[in-house]
């Protein structure tokens, strides 16, 4: 019982370390075509259009709502030691450093990671990745790469927008709805909010895009060939990248603090 | 045009193609034909250079496939179009970006050219008219003869078939392979068609190769196929349930798994 239980976990973490090595190996290939001939800048924009622009509501709505509850909830907290003029940094901090990457990245997992893991199991199912083949045409560089760059551009922008738009909500609620003097929010806000927490969301971002990009397109790469086997990439690609976005941003908060 | 030398596939223990030697002539329709899992998709992906063969060589116009680096393919690539068992039409293009789509990558020709250029494509397979269409609008016959028109839009030496008429209705069955007849008939290009399709296959082929457990049972002229005497060949054409090529392909005795193997009622003898 042991013995089997011993084995089954071996053969576990055997298997676990050679999907890593295998997807490391597959983004470090597929990141090395980024400068080969024929250049796919233009499939870059496109991809960007598709992931980018149509992550952009959902990554609106969360803001937004991530932006009124933190004013809300903060005051509340805040009131009781009568500290509320610190409400716009903590609001500012907490979305920039923290909720603005983490969140805009699940989003973006939810949203764009799905629909590429998905489109290229599907891709390989039909043949599709086979017909570019005969065709002379690198799949690797066309549809994967041009989707791990696309991640990498479009999720420090999507952040940004986040954090514009949660930024905006915690003032309206703050200032518009509780009261909080709108000079005291604006000017702690700037006074607290250092370069380095911008730096700090913004190299999650990069980090969360790339790790987003490579999981998604390698999970619809691997995708068992068949209708259930491509669910399954997805849901697993979606999970993995969520539990993975999580520990990398401890890791980073971890060398920002 | 196409040789190979030694071929083997293996898959495990399990011997896709086992030791292939043949030879196909330019100009002409070579059918490669055989029952489900004889190996015949497996050695079309191996001649069409999709897969890395285990050992042997595959001399497309004198050079060796296994062992050209990707770019030197890509180059040998543009002499070829392959027409896929689904089709494989890009689902996010129309047809008529479908038919366009190597002529895009490939050539720095003008639109206006391209466009009349897809239109003898389209024209040739019957489908003009047919290029605002999504390929999940076409029917399974109408996104084969796509396929056929995109194969076909570089004007290539060889095109690859793999199960042309599977899915089919007989009439679009027969459209499809009369397409490849005339065709190859018309601009000398090489056909290479893999099908179970027996009165298809034999029809429109100038040789036929036929395939069983990845080797080469019989090949020659469709007549020689018809009058051989090997019995798994006559089982094969004739589709007969009983003979040399069996339907079980289990490597246990039926009885021995009922009476032995653990987790089976016991049944006594």
């Amino acid at each position: 019982m042991i013995g089997s239980l011993t084995g089954y976990l071996g053969r576990s973490v055997i298997r676990g370390i050679e999907k890593i090595g295998d997807a490391t190996m597959f983004g470090l290939s597929t990141l090395s075509l980024f400068f080969a001939r024929p250049w796919q800048g233009k499939h870059f924009v496109m991809q960007m259009y598709a992931i980018g622009v149509g992550s952009l509501i959902i990554i609106i709505i969360t803001g937004a709502f991530t932006g009124m509850v933190l004013a809300l909830q903060g005051y509340h907290m805040l009131i009781k030691v009568g500290t509320e003029s610190l409400l716009g940094p903590a609001v500012a901090l907490s979305i920039i450093r923290e909720l603005g990457p983490v969140l805009a990245a699940l989003m973006f997992v939810g949203r764009a990671g799905s629909s590429i893991t998905a489109e290229i199991g599907i891709m390989r199912v039909t043949e599709q990745m086979d017909a570019l083949e005969m065709m002379a045409v690198n799949p690797q560089a066309r549809v994967l790469l041009t989707r791990i760059i696309a991640c990498v551009l479009s999720l420090p922008i999507l952040v940004a927008i986040f954090d514009v738009v949660g930024l905006f909500a915690g003032y309206l609620i703050g200032v518009e709805m509780l009261g909080v003097n709108g000079g005291v929010y604006m000017g702690e806000t700037i006074d607290k909010i250092g370069m380095v927490d911008l730096w700090a969301g913004w190299t999650k971002s990069i980090y969360f895009g790339l790790l987003i990009g490579v999981i998604c397109t390698y999970m619809g790469l691997r995708a068992t060939p068949t209708t259930e086997g491509v669910a399954k990439a997805t849901t697993q690609a979606v999970m993995l990248c969520s539990v993975m976005i999580l520990i990398i941003d401890y890791i980073i908060t971890s060398f920002y603090l | 045009m196409i040789k190979t030398i030694g071929l083997n596939q293996h898959f495990g223990s399990v011997k896709a193609v086992d030791n292939v030697d043949l030879h196909i002539k330019k100009g002409d329709v070579t059918v490669i034909m055989g029952g489900s899992g004889s190996g015949k998709t497996t050695l079309l992906r191996l001649i069409a250079g999709l897969t890395v063969p285990t050992s042997g060589s595959i001399l497309f116009a004198g050079e060796d496939l296994a062992k050209v680096g990707r770019k030197r393919l890509y180059e040998l690539r543009l002499q070829v179009g392959m027409v896929f068992q689904y089709s494989a039409l890009l689902n996010s293009l129309d047809v008529y970006e479908n038919v366009s789509f190597p002529l895009h990558e490939h050539t720095d020709l003008d639109e206006s050219v391209i466009r009349t250029m897809v239109t003898m494509k389209l024209e040739q397979v019957g489908l003009r008219g047919f290029e605002n269409m999504m390929p999940s609008q076409l029917s399974g016959g109408m996104a084969k003869r796509v396929a056929f028109a995109r194969a076909l839009a570089m004007d290539p030496q060889v095109v690859f078939f793999d199960e042309p008429t599977s899915g089919l209705d007989p009439i679009s069955a027969g459209v499809v392979s009369s397409l490849i007849h005339d065709t190859t008939a018309k601009t000398r290009m090489t056909s290479v068609v893999v099908t179970h399709d027996v009165q298809a296959g034999l029809d429109i082929a100038d040789h036929v190769i036929l395939l069983w457990q990845g080797q080469i049972i019989a090949e020659g002229k469709p007549a020689s196929i018809r009058q051989s005497e090997d019995p798994r060949v006559q089982q094969f054409i004739q589709g007969r349930p009983n003979g040399p090529i069996p339907f079980s392909r289990s490597d246990t005795a039926y009885i021995d798994d009922l009476m032995h193997k653990p987790g089976y009622v016991r049944m006594e003898q």
